[in-house]
């Protein structure tokens, strides 16, 4: 099975200009089974990105290892898609262009290819934009289509830099739904990363909390509002004491980080 | 028809410039309307605020063009046509009075005759303080000495107010009153007084190639030149006077006879080289001041200060005369105004070197008339015209005849007759030399495409081979590091200094020019590219890569598109500097283009071509970034909004 392990990741940044150094992770460790939704939620600038950057094949890690399925993570690859904190569209590319990119540079015929994405762009709730260049779209409907375009390449694992983050509440929901669905009927798994607590609490069957300066993971989760979002509305979730009480605790521990940063400067 | 608006272009011009204010002062006050209107909707430095607003560009456009008009006298000859013919006697009687004047503080400071006593006074001390040592014997030196001082003494008889004689005071006087009754007669006016047929008969200003009407045409132009006939006629009696009195005379003879004396004696005496040399060059000296002083044109002190009164009022006078037509001078033609030399009047000022719109056009439309014996085109090649290229001169160019020597066969013989019958081969070599006809094409022909067409062609060169390489410059260490230092050492060095060489290896003709405008356009074009291939988005090239996309597929459908407007701008930017290096080629050497007939024009001074090939270069110039624009806007819609 293709399982992420994770083991003594370090990355470290050097600046060009002065040279001092960025611990962004140090000593990551975990193991992600495959179909596990796993949410990371932290302050800014704790190394979010830079794990998901690695996990993509982005970055190399300073030291550690990085292995999906028993393979070393040595690039980025198909089987690992990636939606962007901000959309990395192709903004001389329609809709339609953008989300069958991959497609198009398998060289899948074009009429298996219209299929799908006429397939993804239902979904995504953006059926009849197909021609519309991207830079005519609004930020949530930019951030819709590089969802789509992803998805549509079918990747084992998903990863999300802030997808939702663009969106307005009724959408965030129905997209938030949308990601569960997906997670169940697919199998894959998904790393989201959010900056909304109740977000992470929401899609993640795993949560880490990071915590900044060198970046690690401070705190994992083990929750089941993901499954519970399956059968009921994400909002009657939301209202539960149990969900609350983990929110509660959550945002306290974020706060103390950050004061902890504001105290050091 | 054409000589109608010939004859007339002065007409023409003024309803032109009616037509140019209206229109001017319409786009103001156009423009002000919608600029209150649209303040309100725009935050200033939206981009949208730069877009549109044509009827500035006809504002900015009418300005140019009523400056032209003005300043080559343009608005005068149409709304004062007579104005230049009468200005012109005006001028007749500057230039009669111009003897007179010279001996007067009019228009400099001090009497001619000041000024000479001053002048040579000085020079005289000069020379007797650098007396030369050991040059002269002690008997020269006396001799030489006497003569300084003799000159000295001329000096002070001409200043001697008792020394001018009875006649030349009665001249002077007589001069005077000539001048005051002339002054009268201007003061009279031009009543009753007509133009003679002859002058009415000339053709009006600025037709022919004599410009300016030289007879009077109007009852004051008529006035001013009988002034001006009786003022020469003063003017050689004035120019006669002479202020010699009989002591002078005397002085002046002796004088002379001592310089010849002493001339005499230096011949006969031998002496060392250097020091002949140098006797010679002091008495040249000392002779020359004598000689400037020996005519009698130095007066004492107020001898013609009545003449300076009398001329100064008639100047006075012939200005007040002028009446409109010193403000239409003053206003109307920038400069010097009208001047009269030898037996023409001219322009003095701007429009000498600025020719009036009308000139240009009647020039542009001689040049562009396609017909060569009817004297169009320029040295036996059009301006712009369409002519047929047989298709087998092309076909003769791209096939070498190479490829027919290799081919199997032999090339035929005479036979016995002495005929020759071409075998296969021949005919074949034949048609790779261009000698079958295969029928012709239309195909521009002049001297404008000449010049477009090695634009044309470099830049497709240049766009062909320099995006690519700019392109991989910009994702390759490789190819950036080993290609960096021989574009960056090249294109620093402004094209026109590589002109001399590349003329020399490639030739003057079309493949010198041509090669330099690639080495141009090439730069710019492998600089854009992999500005735009670089500056290429980090994470749209993450995305590609974890869609599948391989580093072809990237860089064909990620990194082109990214470079497109960086590219696009690069076009504009090579064709614009290509242009302007191809004209200074042209200018340098070769027998077509735009450049070479600017080149001509120089040579001979004519200002109109030159305006019309500047203008010609600057139309298509601006042409070529108008249909940039356009293609930029089209075909990168998404600029400025990724
Ligand atoms: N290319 C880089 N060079 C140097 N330092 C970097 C680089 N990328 C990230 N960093 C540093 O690494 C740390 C982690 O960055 P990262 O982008 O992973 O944060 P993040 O958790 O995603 O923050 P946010 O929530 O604001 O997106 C930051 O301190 C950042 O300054
Ligand atoms: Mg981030």
């Amino acid at each position: 099975m293709s399982d992420l392990v994770c083991n003594e990741l370090c990355m470290t940044f050097t600046a060009p200009g002065n040279g001092a150094k960025v611990e962004a992770l140090k000593n990551i460790n975990f193991t992600l089974k495959q179909g596990e939704l796993l949410s990371v939620l932290g302050p800014s600038g704790c190394g979010k990105t830079t794990l998901l950057n690695m996990v993509a094949g982005f970055l190399n890690p300073t030291s550690g290892d990085l292995m999906l399925g028993g393979n070393r993570i040595e690039g980025p690859g198909v089987e690992r898609g990636m939606v962007f904190q901000q959309g990395a569209l192709f903004e001389w590319l329609t809709v339609n262009k953008n989300v069958d990119f991959g497609l198009r540079m398998k060289n899948m015929p074009a009429a298996e290819r219209k299929q799908l994405v006429d397939k993804w762009l239902d979904i995504v709730g953006l059926a009849g934009f197909g021609d519309t260049p991207t830079y005519q779209l609004s930020g949530g409907m930019q951030q819709r289509v590089a969802l789509a375009r992803c998805l549509v390449n079918d990747p084992d694992l998903i990863l999300m830099d802030e997808p939702l983050g663009a969106l307005d509440a009724l959408t965030r929901e129905k997209m938030q739904s949308l990601i569960l669905e997906l997670w169940k009927e697919t199998g894959k798994t998904i790393i989201i990363i959010t900056h909304s607590v109740e977000e992470a609490l929401l899609l993640g069957q795993r949560l880490f909390v990071m915590a900044p300066r060198p970046g690690r993971i401070h705190k994992e989760y083990q929750l089941d509002f993901a499954e519970q979002g399956l059968k009921e509305s994400l909002r009657d979730i939301k209202q539960k004491n149990d969900f609350n009480k983990v929110r509660e605790e959550i945002l306290t521990m974020i706060w103390d980080m950050e004061e902890e940063i504001m105290g050091g400067v | 028809m054409f000589e109608w608006m010939s004859y007339n272009r002065g007409g023409i011009a003024g309803v032109i410039i009616l037509g140019l204010v209206i229109t001017l002062l319409w786009s103001i006050y156009h423009g002000v309307k919608t600029a209150r209107r649209r303040e309100k909707e725009q935050v200033f430095g939206d981009p949208e605020r730069t877009m549109g607003g044509w009827y500035w560009a006809v504002c900015g456009v009418a300005t140019i063009l009523l400056l032209w008009f003005y300043y080559s006298w343009g608005m005068a000859r149409a709304y004062f046509p007579k104005a230049a013919n009468e200005l012109c006697q005006v001028a007749k009687v500057h230039e009669s009075l111009s003897p007179i004047v010279a001996q007067l503080p009019i228009g400099s400071r001090y009497f001619k005759s000041t000024d000479l006593v001053v002048r040579n006074v000085e020079q005289l001390d000069t020379i007797s303080a650098e007396f030369p040592a050991g040059v002269f014997s002690a008997q020269e030196e006396s001799q030489l000495r006497g003569i300084i001082a003799q000159t000295r003494s001329l000096i002070s008889i001409y200043s001697n107010p008792n020394s001018i004689d009875a006649a030349t005071r009665a001249n002077l006087s007589q001069i005077v009153g000539d001048i005051d009754a002339l002054t009268t007669r201007i003061q009279s006016g031009h009543a009753g007084l007509t133009p003679s047929d002859v002058a009415l008969a000339q053709a009006p200003w600025g037709v022919t190639h004599e410009e300016i009407p030289l007879l009077p045409m109007t009852p004051r132009g008529v006035l001013f030149d009988g002034i001006a006939q009786e003022l020469t006629g003063i003017s050689k009696e004035f120019l006669t006077l002479r202020n010699m009195p009989a002591e002078a005379s005397r002085l002046i003879e002796k004088t002379r006879k001592d310089i010849a004396s002493i001339k005499a004696n230096l011949e006969n005496t031998s002496a060392d080289e250097d020091i002949i040399k140098a006797r010679k060059d002091y008495l040249k000296s000392v002779e020359r001041v004598f000689k400037r002083l020996d005519d009698g044109t130095i007066f004492p002190a107020n001898t013609l200060d009545e003449v300076n009164t009398a001329v100064a009022i008639m100047i006075d006078e012939v200005d007040t005369a002028k009446g409109s037509l010193g403000i239409i001078d003053a206003v109307f033609m920038p400069g010097e105004g009208v001047v009269k030399t030898r037996t023409i009047c001219i322009e003095q000022g701007s429009s000498r070197w600025l020719p009036k719109p009308s000139d240009v056009v009647s020039k542009f439309s001689l040049l562009a008339n396609p017909n060569l014996e009817d004297g169009g085109g320029f040295k036996g090649t059009r301006l712009l015209w369409v002519k047929w290229l047989p298709i087998a001169d092309i076909v003769g160019f791209f096939i070498p005849d190479g490829l027919v020597d290799m081919l199997p066969g032999e090339y035929g013989q005479h036979d016995s007759d002495g005929q020759f019958m071409p075998t296969f081969k021949d005919n074949l070599l034949a048609f790779a030399q261009g000698e079958v006809y295969l029928g012709s094409i239309p195909m521009l022909d002049g001297h404008i495409w000449d010049s477009l067409f090695r634009v044309i062609v470099a830049m497709f060169f240049g766009i062909m081979l320099g995006v690519p390489l700019g392109i991989y410059m910009g994702v390759s260490r490789f190819f950036k590091s080993f290609f960096d230092p021989m574009i960056e050492l090249y294109r620093p060095v402004p094209p026109l200094a590589w002109a001399p060489l590349i003329l020399t290896i490639f030739g003057i003709q079309d493949d010198g020019k041509i090669f330099l405008l690639f080495m141009v356009a090439f730069a710019i074009m492998v600089i854009s590219a992999r500005t735009g291939a670089s500056g290429t988005q980090l994470s749209k090239i993450r995305a590609s890569h974890s869609l599948g996309a391989s580093n072809r597929q990237i860089l064909r459908h990620v990194i082109l598109p990214n470079a497109l407007p960086e590219i696009l701008t690069g076009i504009r930017i090579a064709i614009g500097v290509c242009w302007g290096t191809l004209v200074a080629a042209e200018m340098l050497a070769g027998t077509t283009g735009v450049g070479f007939i600017e080149n001509v024009a120089r040579t001979v001074s004519d200002y109109e071509l030159i305006w019309v090939t500047i203008l010609i270069m600057g139309l298509l110039g601006l042409m070529f970034d108008l249909l940039m624009r356009k293609l930029i806007s089209i075909l990168i819609p998404w600029r400025g909004k990724g």
